[in-house]
Order: C-alpha cells, then sequence, then structure tokens
C-alpha cells in the first residue's frame, strides 16, 4: 500500500508538488491565524517552512537543490524552478495599474543603480578586509553581493577560480534568503506600502528570487511592482560587473 | 476560452525573454537583460489593447489570472528548493557581505521611500487586507487619504 503511494508519487513529480505545497500553505495559514493571532501572513510562514525544508533535502541528500533532491519531492524543482517562476510573475502583470508603473519609472531606474552599486561596494569593502587584494576576486565577490547569477557571470568573464565563483554564488544566495526572510520584517520600516515603494525596493534589493518571496510574503499586490524593476537587475548587474565595475576596481586596488 | 489567456501569457512570455535574449547579444552581456521586465509590459499592452476591443472576455482573462494566484505556490516551492546549506554553512564572507548588501539597501529603500511619501510621488498606503482577499477588487477602489 504504502509502496504503491511511494511509485505514484515518483510517476507523477509535478502533480504531487501542487499537492505538497497546497498542504504547507494550508498548515502555514493555520500557523498564522491561530499561533500569531493572524500578525504574520500565512505566506511568509509558508516560505520560511520552504526553506526549512529546503535545508533538511540539503542535510539529507547533500546536494543543492533543496528538498527537490528528495526524490519523493523532486517536483518542487520544477513548480519552483526559473520558468514557473517567471511565467507566474508575468501573470501578475495583469493586475497592474498602469498609472501607478508610471509614475516611478525613474525612481526604479534610479533603485536599480543604486542596487547594484552599493551591494558591490559592501561586497568589495567585505573582501577586502578579509585580506582579499586580488581585483579579480574583489569584483567577484562584490558581484554576487548584487544577486548569486550577477557573481557568477561576472567571474567567468574577469577569469576568476572557480572556490572564488562558488564563494560569490554563495554570498548571493544568502542575500537572496536574507531578502525573503527580512523584507515582511522591515516592511514598516522601509514604508513597503504602495506600488512606488514597491517598485524602488524591487530596484534596490534586486535578487529576484528575494524580491518575490519577500513582497509575497508582505503584500501580494506589491509583487509585480517590485517584479518588473527587479527583473531587470540580474542583466543591468551583468552589464555592470565585467566592465566598469572591474575596471575601478583594478583601478582603485589593482 | 481559458487557454486563450494561458496562451497570450505564454505568448508574451516567450516573445519578452527573446527580445531580452537579443538585447544582451547586442551589448554583449551572457545574461538576459529583462526579458521578464518586458514581457509584464508586453501583457499589460496586449491585455488593454484586447480589453479596448472587447476581445478580452472574462474567461480568456481567467486564464491569465489563474497563473497570478499560483504566484505564491510558485514561491514557496522556491523557498523549498533553495540551497540553503550553502547558504548556512558560507563563511563570514558571504554572510557578511550580504547582510551588509541587504542592511544598506534596506536604508537606501526606507530614506527614498520617506521622500517620495512626502513629495506625494507615491500613492496612499494600501488598504490592509486578509490572506484570501481577492485581489481584482484593490487598487481601483482604495480609497485616496491624501
Amino acid at each position: 500500500m504504502l509502496h504503491m503511494l511511494e511509485k505514484t508519487v515518483l510517476d507523477n513529480p509535478l502533480v504531487a508538488a501542487f499537492a505538497f505545497v497546497g498542504a504547507v500553505i494550508w498548515v502555514s495559514n493555520l500557523l498564522g491565524r491561530h499561533l500569531t493571532g493572524g500578525r504574520v501572513a500565512g505566506s511568509a510562514i509558508a516560505i520560511i517552512v520552504g526553506l526549512a525544508l529546503a535545508y533538511w533535502g540539503g542535510a539529507v541528500t547533500g546536494k543543492t537543490k533543496g528538498l527537490a533532491d528528495v526524490a519523493q519531492f523532486g517536483g518542487l524543482a520544477l513548480m519552483g524552478g526559473a520558468m514557473m517562476r517567471d511565467f507566474t510573475i508575468v501573470a501578475t502583470a495583469s493586475e497592474v495599474h498602469v498609472d501607478e508603473a508610471k509614475k516611478a519609472g525613474w525612481l526604479g531606474f534610479l533603485a536599480l543603480v543604486l542596487g547594484t552599486v552599493l551591494p558591490f561596494i559592501v561586497g568589495v569593502g567585505v573582501a577586502y578586509a578579509y585580506g582579499h587584494r586580488d581585483p579579480v576576486t574583489l569584483t567577484t565577490i562584490g558581484a554576487g553581493a548584487v544577486t548569486y547569477i550577477v557573481g557568477p557571470i561576472t567571474g567567468a568573464a574577469i577569469g576568476a577560480s572557480s572556490d572564488v565563483i562558488a564563494l560569490s554564488i554563495a554570498t548571493g544566495v544568502v542575500k537572496a534568503i536574507l531578502v525573503m526572510i527580512f523584507t515582511p520584517v522591515f516592511a514598516r520600516f522601509m514604508r513597503l506600502n504602495n506600488p512606488q515603494a514597491a517598485m524602488v525596493f524591487g530596484g534596490l534589493a534586486g535578487t529576484v528570487s528575494g524580491v518575490s518571496a519577500g513582497l509575497a510574503a508582505t503584500d501580494r499586490r506589491l509583487v509585480p511592482y517590485g517584479a518588473l524593476v527587479a527583473t531587470f537587475h540580474t542583466g543591468f548587474g551583468c552589464l555592470l560587473g565585467p566592465s566598469i565595475l572591474f575596471l575601478a576596481v583594478k583601478a582603485l586596488f589593482g | 476560452m481559458v487557454i486563450f489567456g494561458t496562451a497570450l501569457l505564454a505568448a508574451c512570455y516567450l516573445a519578452g525573454v527573446v527580445i531580452g535574449e537579443g538585447i544582451a547579444a547586442l551589448i554583449g552581456v551572457k545574461a538576459n537583460v529583462g526579458g521578464v521586465g518586458i514581457a509584464m509590459l508586453l501583457l499589460i499592452a496586449a491585455q488593454h489593447y484586447l480589453q479596448k476591443r472587447g476581445m478580452f472576455p472574462v474567461d480568456t482573462a481567467k486564464g491569465v489570472t489563474f497563473w497570478a494566484m499560483m504566484y505564491i505556490p510558485v514561491v514557496v516551492a522556491m523557498a523549498a528548493t533553495q540551497n540553503v546549506i550553502v547558504a548556512a554553512r558560507s563563511g563570514p564572507i558571504a554572510l557578511l557581505s550580504a547582510a551588509g548588501a541587504f542592511a544598506i539597501c534596506i536604508v537606501f529603500i526606507s530614506l527614498i521611500n520617506r521622500v517620495i511619501e512626502r513629495a506625494h510621488i507615491a500613492s496612499a498606503a494600501l488598504e490592509p487586507v486578509s490572506d484570501d482577499h481577492d485581489p481584482a477588487s484593490d487598487l481601483s477602489v482604495a480609497p485616496d487619504h491624501r
């Protein structure tokens, strides 16, 4: 009986993932309503539960895709992969009010520039403080602080070694997870309660997975505005990283 | 029919990603440049165009909104597939640069958002809602508190 159930789950990974995620969200909503008196949104709890499960999956299998590396939960990789993430993000555009978005186009761009340069400076600064002096290493770690895609792409373009690239990916992943968890916590401090603020947030916080999950946990109506800007973040970072930013680091430390 | 909405969404997605790849190739970047953002703009434009001509019935809209509503479940699945181990076990460099980067961004976001709130560039705060609120009725009906 149990064997049959397991075979069914293994044969239908995506459908099993739908059922599993539904159960996680159901439990999280109950927890949010009864344990925190509705103060913490169910979706915020669900995302934390997801991260905790990902930790467990990684600890059990020793691989990189969290819970999806456990065979029974393999469907999560497809459901939570970049394709479905981006497809559903685009769908949220159907809820965008054009006038709201138009008001803050230039703000979004300003946020995008700051959101690339500031994390980069912090990353370079920390790497420098830990004794790194090689411009390639400094740039790669700085780029990792922008997003975990900008890091390795920049590193590969300027010829960083694989352990430095791994470090820059780790930096980006840590940042994405911090953004996911702490966006709802700091939402009030950031005045994250209107579409324009969400666009500023999307540009500055950058990392699409962090922004999308952070806004989802804060107020799902803000998601499309933040995502609209954040999706330009990785491309923008990959444009600046190996060019202007690398040259600047080389001029300073080279 | 519902599939028309989903197909429209898919077409905008693919077109956006292709354009993003094109821009990337043009400026010599190895990542898609804003493909998803461009896809979002295409979808907004297409929907607007079809609505004005009465070619976007409720059924078609459902083919788009279903996927918009699936967004949070997809994000939960995404969270469950993150490499949390590497994040948790990364050394001080990764942790400090990530935390520092996020902290400084929070401060700037807070600063900018306070300024645009004062300058009335930002819209009024959205009304608080419950988890199972219907998003279709938002914003347009939110009263202006200014």
